[in-house]
């Protein structure tokens, strides 16, 4: 009978968890029924806000004049420092130092794009009108442009009183690694640069906010994804209890990648503007705030180091990093260091390690989450020198790996710095790779394009994925003394509730924010499997709200926690409910609990299922019946649980840390061929082998795979935050930070194992970061293998962009046949970014005594200098102008100020400018020449020029062309004032024509 | 990212533009396919007072065979242009060079001379027009003069256009027998601003060779038949000339390489078309 009634339960219910169920999500989303942030209806009276912002990367915030600003048409308010120190305090940062950073810049800038003022108005344009009638008094600083320069004894400081650029500095030793490296036959030595970039949602934030009068508080709603620790950063911002900042999110997102946690200072900001303001705020980033000024990647710099058995196995690893952050610590950095720490030795059995972690301010955005992260800055390094001991030993890759990855019977495996490894069969994920993914064939092709002198190579990369981060890791950056004082932090706790409502239908709610990744999908597959329904029969809410819902500390949208955190405590909030309703079922048909199956809508004893009653019926009868429950049993049908991973303990007096709670496993083999003539990289065939335990949903899952595949494509070949020497943002458009499109992502091959975790309710593990960590330097490898026939490349740097691929093939760049004035060599900042040069000659048919004339009087000065308006002097040789500087239909009017100095009449002289315009600052100083020839003067100038803010982040392709001409123009005119035109010049083609004996 | 205001008017034909240009000059911008246009009003990289919109004006919606030249019309898009039947025999120049224009969406909205009038030095179109040595109409209220695509270019974003001057009409000529045409292009990612794009016109005059991406506009080289290692040496002196210079996505250096290959590989295509027509 008992058999009988089990085949009856596996007959009606068929398990939904595990098949690639269609997203319960995509009708609505399909047919323009999404609700995203930007699309929610608003309060009557709300306003807009727009950011001003700040052109130079350092600056001294002199003074603020918004007085025209405020009398503008439609402008309710202007927000300064001053209102900002009135009403919040500082963000709280994770380490000790004497730094503020404030929702707006007080007293400094330190990066472009840096909020300095608020607009609100009644609508986005009139507020961005006003932004323009903003006069800003900025002394501006010789800025830091990378690690390099940030950790020189003589580099300026961007906090002064922390009395270095390092803010942080932490040193681990963990085994013996002093013995492994003295005694190992091998050392194998790399320095590495990771570059900074972003995955780049279509959806900017979104923060819609107010102010409520008296002891209210604020209530928000903003795309904030989380991690909702953030939320207690932004209450003690905000200077209220944390039940008074109300966050809301909306039900769906238009993509994060971890990006959004950055939208949390801007929550901050609004919520002050509304209060500035007196009405609800509303404040849409747009494209070119979001890549100036939203986060990044951190920037790193690092030298690692491996002691190499003669067989390849790895006996110690030596860590030595620095994170490029940015202007300011930004919660939760300095994280990117330390989410992987437990993990650092990768998917390998080394058991000795040193580490020494340094965080780096510069004058570039503040970093942050972004996808993967942490997770590509190491792997980019451990995984390059996973090629280099290859090369270097004269190995096969993969007998390398299989010599150093932690054996199958190991797990779980405490890994040196603490991480321990749940589960995993790293060497049959290996195989799996190998043989499913064709390498034999892809040798094949390597050998017979080198035979043929194409550059052909094949990269592979192995990492651990960690998943559900341990909320006290971030402890890891302080000491072990200062720990102790500030008391442990551990866990990453997770919430969920079930539901059952009057008519027995099921609702399930969580705290996940979810990005589009499908969370109300698989929370409706684990409930229905549960509860023995359709998931077509679950309701599932994923919209946040901090005042009514049940959250926690690691509540939010990131370390790849909804499969092995959220869905599992889904599961176990499901389970509770279905436990008391089997309860409740058995004292009605008079059964033992035990005996109560839940399968194909029904609910039924397993000892006699034909007394199957509907699930709806079953359900509803507690909320319609409570005298029918049993004795003791609580009201109500709904049932919260919170769950944490146990494995997660905050990190020990040795700095061990067990970071994250599960750990996937990928394996990828990339080939790619370069094409000599170009040094564009394309990649053959690509092969991803994961394990993340249980799969929830294979469809989700392989989409996971899919888009971060993408975001590594795009790492590894064209994404990059560039910045030039003075700091200037130059990618703040989508033709300048190239992310790939369909046409640049091939279709990876995806091979799947499944190793369930012990530690996660479901066995399941995150998977959606696995690609971003594992794809760029997988490409990377391949790359350098397959220039290994031009010579040893081992300082491989991404974005591998043609133009660098093709410097490391190197450039064959005969000089021309006929001598000419070879053009000057770019001047390179420190921080590599180029500085604008330009430099040229003009004859002019007047003396020279005529011609330094004209530069000394203003009156003919205002005539030369393009597009000057009004010219006043200030002091001798000393100026006030407003001039409007054109290229084409783009004109920008500038405040400037021009100054004459190092006069040598009438020889030379140096002519100096700087202006700040609603598009930005612009410095520019050259050294003038006059020298006499018979036919007058020949004028030569020698510029170098500096622009930043809006039309250096959007139009740098065009910078240096736009110099040129406004140079040509400036000394032009300067030839007509002084004596009628200028020497006219052989037009380039007439020139080529008679050397080629080809003109007329 | 909210334009600043401006004024619009819906044109109706081409005096009603010129009289208006006449009237308002350097104020006013002509808004034909918007796609270059519309990204600098929103990021106020301009503002002007005055937005003539003539995506609409019929009698300006032309693409026609005009004496020996295509004759394209300021409201004419590209994708008009593009998908017109018999454009591989009258055009092939451009047949080879519209794929390499953004993505067809842009195409679909983007108008040929707007392209010109815009005058992007890695444009495709303004690259086609110096090749094939075409002629740009200027039309105000005092009349109308054609200029040759060398006198309308005149730098990085800059042209011979009078501020009252509406570019009403640019001629491609049609190809002519015995010549060959070819067309390459080289960018980080299908459809961006091109890093060199090199279009080839070979007939038995000689070669012509136009870049574009490199120099402050498209620049036209123009020689006898030269072979192997004088062709090398021409290339090289071509690349030097244009006086590449560095941006974030190339150095000189490496756009000078990418002249001398491209350049070379669409000569020999273009040679190789003209021995196939014979």
């Amino acid at each position: 009978m008992r058999r009988d009634g089990q085949a009856v339960e596996a007959g009606r219910q068929t398990s939904f968890v595990g098949r690639p169920l269609e997203r319960v999500e995509d009708a609505a989303l399909l047919t323009g029924r999404g609700r995203y942030a930007d699309d929610l209806g608003v309060k009557p009276g709300t306003l807009h806000a727009a950011v001003l912002r700040s052109p130079h990367a350092h600056a001294i915030l002199k003074a603020i004049d918004s007085s025209r600003a405020q009398t503008s048409r439609g402008v309710r308010a202007v927000l300064t420092g001053e209102d900002v120190r009135r009403w919040s305090q500082p963000f709280v940062v994770g380490v000790k130092q004497p730094m503020e950073h404030w929702s707006l810049a007080v007293d400094r800038v330190r990066y472009v794009g840096e909020p300095v003022a608020v607009v609100v108005a009644e609508n986005r344009y009139a507020a961005e009108d006003a932004l323009d009638l903003i006069r800003v008094d900025y002394e501006p600083l010789a800025a830091v442009v990378s690690v390099e320069q940030a950790i020189r004894e003589d580099a300026p400081l961007l906090h002064p009183a922390v009395g270095s650029n390092v803010v942080s500095d932490r040193s681990f030793r963990y085994g013996d690694p002093e013995t492994a490296f003295d005694r190992a036959p091998h050392r194998v030595r790399l320095t590495v640069h990771y570059p900074r970039n972003s995955c780049t949602p279509i959806e900017g934030g979104v923060v819609i906010a107010e102010y409520l009068p008296g002891e209210e508080g604020y209530e928000v709603t903003s795309n904030f994804m989380g991690p909702f620790s953030l939320h207690a950063v932004m209450a003690l911002a905000l200077r209220v209890p944390a039940a008074r900042l109300r966050h809301k999110s909306p039900r769906d997102s238009g993509g994060s990648f971890g990006v959004k946690q950055s939208v949390f200072p801007y929550v901050v900001l609004m919520c002050l503007a509304s209060r500035k303001a007196g009405a609800p705020v509303k404040w849409v980033e747009d494209r070119l705030e979001h890549l100036t000024a939203a986060t990044s990647a951190t920037g790193r710099l690092a030298t690692i180091e491996a002691a190499v058995e003669s067989d390849g196995r790895i006996v110690a690893l030596a860590y030595d990093q620095f994170d490029d952050v940015g202007g300011y610590l930004r919660a939760p950095e300095p994280a990117t260091f330390y989410r992987m720490h437990g993990c650092l030795t990768g998917a390998y059995a080394i058991p000795n390690l040193t580490v020494r972690n340094r965080v780096v301010l510069t004058n570039k955005t503040p970093a942050g989450l972004v996808r993967g992260f942490g997770g590509p800055q190491v792997y980019f390094a451990l995984e390059r020198l996973m090629q280099r001991i290859a090369v270097e030993l004269k190995l096969d890759p993969l007998e390398i790996y299989r010599r150093n990855l932690v054996p199958p019977e190991a797990f779980p495996y405490r890994a040196a710095a603490g991480a321990l490894l749940d589960s995993g069969n790293y060497p049959a994920a290996l195989k799996l790779a190998e043989h499913e993914g064709g390498l034999a064939e892809l040798k094949r092709r390597r050998d017979e394009a080198r035979a043929q002198g194409r550059l052909y190579g094949i990269g592979f990369a192995a990492i651990v994925e960690p998943s559900i981060s341990n909320m006290g890791y971030i402890t890891t950056a302080l000491t072990p003394a200062q720990r102790a004082k500030a008391g442990p932090k551990n866990g990453a706790i997770a919430s969920a509730t079930v539901s059952i409502d009057l008519l027995g239908s099921v609702s399930v709610v969580v705290a996940s924010a979810p990005a589009g990744q499908g969370h109300m999908t698989v929370c409706a597959q684990v409930a229905a499997d549960v509860l023995g329904l359709k998931p077509e029969d679950i309701t599932v809410n994923v919209e946040l709200d901090t005042q009514k819902d049940a959250w926690s500390v690691a509540a939010g949208n990131y370390s790849s926690r909804f499969a092995g955190a959220v869905a599992g405590t889904v599961h176990l909030a499901a389970t509770k409910l279905r436990d008391k309703l089997a309860r409740i079922a058995a004292h009605q048909l008079g059964v033992a609990p035990q005996d109560i199956a839940f399968a194909g809508g029904e609910v039924f004893p397993r000892s006699a299922p034909e007394r199957a009653i509907p699930f709806a019926r079953a359900a509803s009868s507690a909320h319609w019946a409570p005298a029918l429950l049993p004795q003791g049993e609580s009201l109500g049908l709904r049932e919260t649980v919170f769950w944490t991973p146990e494995s997660l303990a905050a990190p020990d007096e040795q700095d061990h840390i067990n970071t994250s709670a599960a750990y996937g496993f990928a394996f990828d083999i990339c080939a790619v061929e370069v094409d000599r003539d170009t040094g564009r990289v394309r990649i053959d065939r690509y092969v991803t082998t994961h394990d993340a335990g249980k799969i929830l949903n294979p469809a989700l899952a392989d989409g996971q795979i899919r888009g971060a595949f993408a975001q590594g494509v795009g790492a590894a070949l064209m994404e990059e935050f560039r910045y030039a020497a003075d700091g200037g943002f130059q990618s703040g458009t989508f033709a300048d930070y190239l992310v790939p499109t369909a046409c640049e992502v091939p279709e990876p091959l995806i091979l799947h194992m499944e190793t369930p975790s012990p530690f996660t309710p479901l066995g399941a593990k995150g998977l959606g970061e696995g690609n971003n960590m594992s794809t760029p330097v997988c490409i990377a490898n391949a790359v350098a293998d397959a220039l290994s026939p031009i010579g040893d490349v081992s300082d491989i740097r991404l974005p591998l962009t043609p133009a660098k691929v093709m410097g490391l093939i190197g450039i064959d760049d005969p000089a021309p046949s006929r001598s000419r004035e070879r053009a000057t060599e770019p001047a390179m900042g420190d921080g590599g970014g180029r500085a604008l040069t330009a430099n040229g000659a003009i004859e002019i048919a007047a003396p020279p005594e005529a011609v330094f004339k004209v530069l000394l009087d203003p009156q003919a000065l205002v005539q030369v200098i393009p597009g000057c308006h009004a010219l006043q002097a200030v002091s001798e040789n000393r100026y006030r102008a407003e001039v409007t500087v054109g290229v084409g239909l783009v004109k920008a009017r500038y405040e400037a100020e021009i100054a004459l100095s190092e006069l040598d009449p009438p020889r030379s002289l140096r002519l100096a400018g700087s202006g700040l315009s609603a598009l930005g600052a612009a410095r520019g100083s050259g050294r003038v020449t006059l020298e006499a020839i018979p036919t007058g003067t020949r004028l030569s100038y020698d510029y170098r020029a500096e622009v930043s803010g809006k039309v250096a982040a959007v139009g740098s392709r065009m910078l240096e062309g736009a110099a040129k001409i406004v140079l040509a123009q400036l000394f032009e005119r300067l030839g007509r004032h002084a004596g009628g035109a200028p020497a006219k010049r052989e037009s380039w083609w007439k020139r080529l024509l008679r050397l080629l004996g080809w003109g007329k | 990212m909210k334009p600043g205001a401006f004024d619009y008017i819906r044109i109706d034909s081409a005096e009603e533009a010129c009289e208006l240009l006449a009237q308002y000059g350097d104020d006013a911008r002509i808004l034909a396919g918007g796609q270059s246009l519309m990204t600098v009003l929103n990021m106020r990289l301009a503002q002007p007072g005055l937005l003539l919109d003539v995506s609409r004006t019929a009698p300006l919606d032309y693409v026609r065979l005009q004496d020996d030249k295509l004759a394209v019309g300021a409201a004419a898009t590209q994708a008009s242009v593009e998908w017109r039947a018999g454009l591989a025999g009258e055009v092939p120049l451009l047949k080879l060079a519209f794929p390499h224009i953004s993505h067809f969406q842009v195409r679909n909205r983007g108008t040929v001379c707007g392209s010109i009038a815009h005058a992007d030095p890695s444009a495709e179109l303004p690259l086609c027009l110096a090749a094939l040595e075409g002629e740009v109409v200027l039309r105000s209220k005092k009349g109308r003069r054609v200029l040759k695509a060398g006198q309308f270019f005149q730098g990085m974003l800059l042209t011979a256009r009078r501020p009252d001057e509406l570019v009403e009409e640019v001629r491609y000529p049609l190809a002519a027998t015995g010549t060959g045409y070819a067309f390459e292009e080289f960018s980080t990612r299908h459809g961006d601003f091109a890093i060199v794009a090199c279009a080839a016109v070979v007939s038995r005059d000689g070669i012509r060779l136009a870049v574009g991406g490199v120099a402050d506009r498209p620049r036209v080289a123009r020689w006898p038949h030269l072979e192997d290692s004088a062709l090398d040496a021409a290339l090289n002196d071509f690349a030097w000339d244009l006086e590449a210079q560095d941006d974030p996505h190339a150095s000189a250096k490496y756009r000078r390489h990418l002249v001398r290959r491209l350049g070379r590989r669409v000569i020999q295509q273009a040679s190789a078309a003209t021995s196939g027509e014979k």
